[in-house]
């Protein structure tokens, strides 16, 4: 039976990611909070024949416990997180965050996805765009021989940038950074986001260079990127290894690129469509664990 | 055109700028040397950082020689008339870099962002704003949208509080009409309290002639620097575009010789190579390629067995923006590949 679960937001994350659980064999999406009755999400997801409420996260804790909802995926917004999160829980929900809040504990699928089973968490972050690109392949270095110092350059298209996340950049450099050096497992991590306008929208675009302590084991390390790489493609098929791993003296460099699915996203929001499969991928895991 | 009697500020940018030819690693000792030098010249604002900002250090920019805050600790308390400035790129270096810059006494904080981009400025200019700095907007890559375009984001960065919006020409691929479109449009659209500046990169030869013709539409403030050291061909070179004023009757306060010898005796002798128009420097400029890819480029080229100059070309036909560093030796492998299948 699959565990039943709401999605709390009906922008462009929220609608994706009803279309992709609509699809999930472990996963029944059951209900749309929105705040905006007139919102293009909320209307779409009543036609897919999903419940509906415009009275934010306070029109569905009422109904929590009836229809048998044991997952919410948060995609409003950080400032929002803190309450929706704290009004579910209180309902026994857990709370997959998909906003930059990160009240829980990061989680990136390929990385440390598992370590969350079994703990019976209440919330887990999905950390940020560019986190869940790049953090699989600092990991995929990190997990042969020690990192010193590791970086990532994400490059998105302009239009799959929301006013959110450009009122805050800094909340995206931050905490991608810090999911470099929890989850990619780097001693010291730094994030950047180039944000190019071009016409037709470029594919979202990572690179990862890591500095490893010792001299780089190239063959373990490229084995290791090549593992990863089939590992997030499992959820994100668009996860293409461009070039590298490039091998400078101690440094290691992977250039990716990443493709959408198109679900409700163009193809080229690669980075979003990241966002919406690793959240997904996470609440599978756990519905497997519930059911179990 | 007469400009006799015009007030211009000139902002020096060799200690950031310049830090691109010199891939960061201008040592404290000639910071402190050539800051000194401009302020006795009689420059009256100087840029210090990362030659792409506050936290540019990096493995995509480059590490430079000292920290930021080391370079403007070494330098601020030593000025005895110029204020100092520090850049400052939203998605690059964050809130927290500017306080820093703040707590180390520069006056000016510039936020700068593509030319499109200008509202993920907000924080960074409310929070300098707020901190009582001179603020300044930056848009880069100006000659890739329209004067009425670059207006909207100039607009928007005067109401997150910068009280100065750039026009910023980081490929040097603008000519003289270029700059008095887009000045003027600024000028015109702008509160009266609001200033104007100009940015040049002098790769086209154009930089003492846009300068110009930015004064001519209005701008208050000049960005140029000591014997151009800058990326690419370098900025306007400064000690020239003095000595241009001084022709013109402009009021700019800066000393002709004092600002000739520092650009001759202390920072020509610095530069790794001569800063010039050389080919793959004219290119940035033909081809409006923003102008710090220029040795990433050369270094690409070499190592894979490439021309410079087709690689800079591919960058501008593919639409990069300041700060795409990383995307040099992802399309020079894409080349080298593509020369080996058909070899």
């Amino acid at each position: 039976m699959r565990v039943r679960a709401a999605i709390v937001g009906s922008g462009n994350i929220g609608t994706d990611l009803v279309i992709k659980a609509l699809r999930s064999e472990w996963i029944e999406p059951v209900w749309v909070v929105g705040v905006d009755p007139a919102s293009d999400g909320l209307r779409r997801a009543a036609e897919l024949g999903l419940k509906t409420t415009s009275a934010g996260v306070d029109g569905l804790v009422p109904h929590v416990k009836a229809d048998g909802v044991r997952i919410a995926f948060d995609a409003t917004s950080a400032y929002a997180h803190a309450e929706n999160a704290r009004k579910l829980q209180a309902e026994g929900v857990l709370m997959i965050d998909l906003t930059p809040a990160a009240i829980g504990p990061f989680c990136v699928p390929p990385v440390n996805l598992r370590a969350h089973i079994g703990t019976r968490e209440g919330n887990v972050n999905m950390v940020t765009c560019g986190g869940q690109a790049t953090i699989p392949m600092v990991a995929a270095v990190s997990r042969v021989q020690a990192v010193e110092y590791a970086e990532i350059v994400a490059t998105v298209a302009s239009k799959s940038i929301g006013p959110g996340t450009r009122q805050n950049i800094d909340e995206f450099t931050r905490t991608t950074a810090r999911g470099v050096e929890q989850i990619g497992g780097a001693q010291r991590g730094k994030a950047i986001i180039v944000i190019n306008p071009a016409e037709p929208p470029l594919m979202m675009r990572d690179t990862i260079h890591c500095l490893t302590v010792d001299e780089p084991d190239r063959e373990a390390i490229t084995a290791s990127i090549r593992d990863m790489v089939r590992e997030v493609q499992r959820y994100v098929p668009g996860y293409i290894l461009k070039n590298g791993p490039v091998f400078d003296g101690r440094r290691v460099s992977v250039y990716m690129e990443v493709q959408g699915l198109g679900d409700y996203l163009p193809k080229y929001a690669g980075n979003l469509d990241i966002m919406t499969a690793a959240a997904l991928r996470a609440a599978e895991m756990f519905a497997q664990e519930m059911t179990s | 055109m007469n400009l006799t009697g015009r007030k211009v500020i000139l902002h020096d940018m060799s200690l950031r700028d310049g830090m691109h030819p010199k891939r960061h690693q201008i040592s404290l000792a000639q910071m402190i040397t050539v800051a000194t030098g401009l302020d006795e010249a009689g420059i009256p604002l100087l840029e210090v950082t990362h030659g792409d900002g506050l936290g540019g250090a990096s493995i995509n920019y480059g590490f430079p020689a000292c920290t930021d805050e080391e370079y403007l600790r070494a330098v601020v308390p030593r000025m005895r008339r110029a204020k100092v400035s520090a850049l400052l790129l939203p998605g690059i270096g964050t809130v927290d870099h500017l306080r820093m810059a703040a707590d180390c006494g520069v006056a000016t904080i510039r936020v700068a962002t593509h030319c499109t981009e200008a509202d993920v400025s907000g924080q960074h200019i409310g929070l300098s704003r707020k901190l009582g700095l001179d603020t300044v907007g930056f848009l880069m890559m100006a000659h890739m949208v329209s004067p009425e375009a670059l207006v909207a984001q100039a607009k928007l960065m005067e109401s997150y509080g910068a009280g100065c919006v750039y026009c910023t020409d980081s490929a040097g691929f603008m000519l003289p009409d270029d700059v008095t479109a887009r000045i003027g449009a600024l000028r015109a659209a702008l509160l009266p309290t609001t200033q104007v500046g100009f940015h040049g990169h002098h790769n086209m030869a154009m930089g003492v002639a846009n300068s110009i013709a930015a004064m001519a539409a209005g701008a208050d403030r000049i960005d140029a620097s000591a014997a151009g050291l800058g990326a690419g061909a370098g900025n306007t070179p400064m000690e020239v575009l003095v000595a241009v004023l001084d022709r013109m009757g402009v009021e700019h306060g800066v000393d002709l010789y004092k600002i000739m010898d520092v650009a001759e005796d202390l920072v020509v002798p610095m530069m790794d190579t001569p800063v010039r128009i050389d080919r793959d420097a004219l290119i940035l400029g033909y081809a409006g390629v923003y102008s710090s890819f220029l040795l990433f480029a050369k270094r690409a080229a070499e190592k894979y067995g490439l021309s410079s100059r087709d690689i800079l070309v591919e960058m501008g036909r593919r639409k990069t923006v300041g700060g795409q560093e990383d995307m040099i030796e992802d399309l020079a492998l894409d080349m080298a590949r593509a020369r080996d299948a058909n070899a």
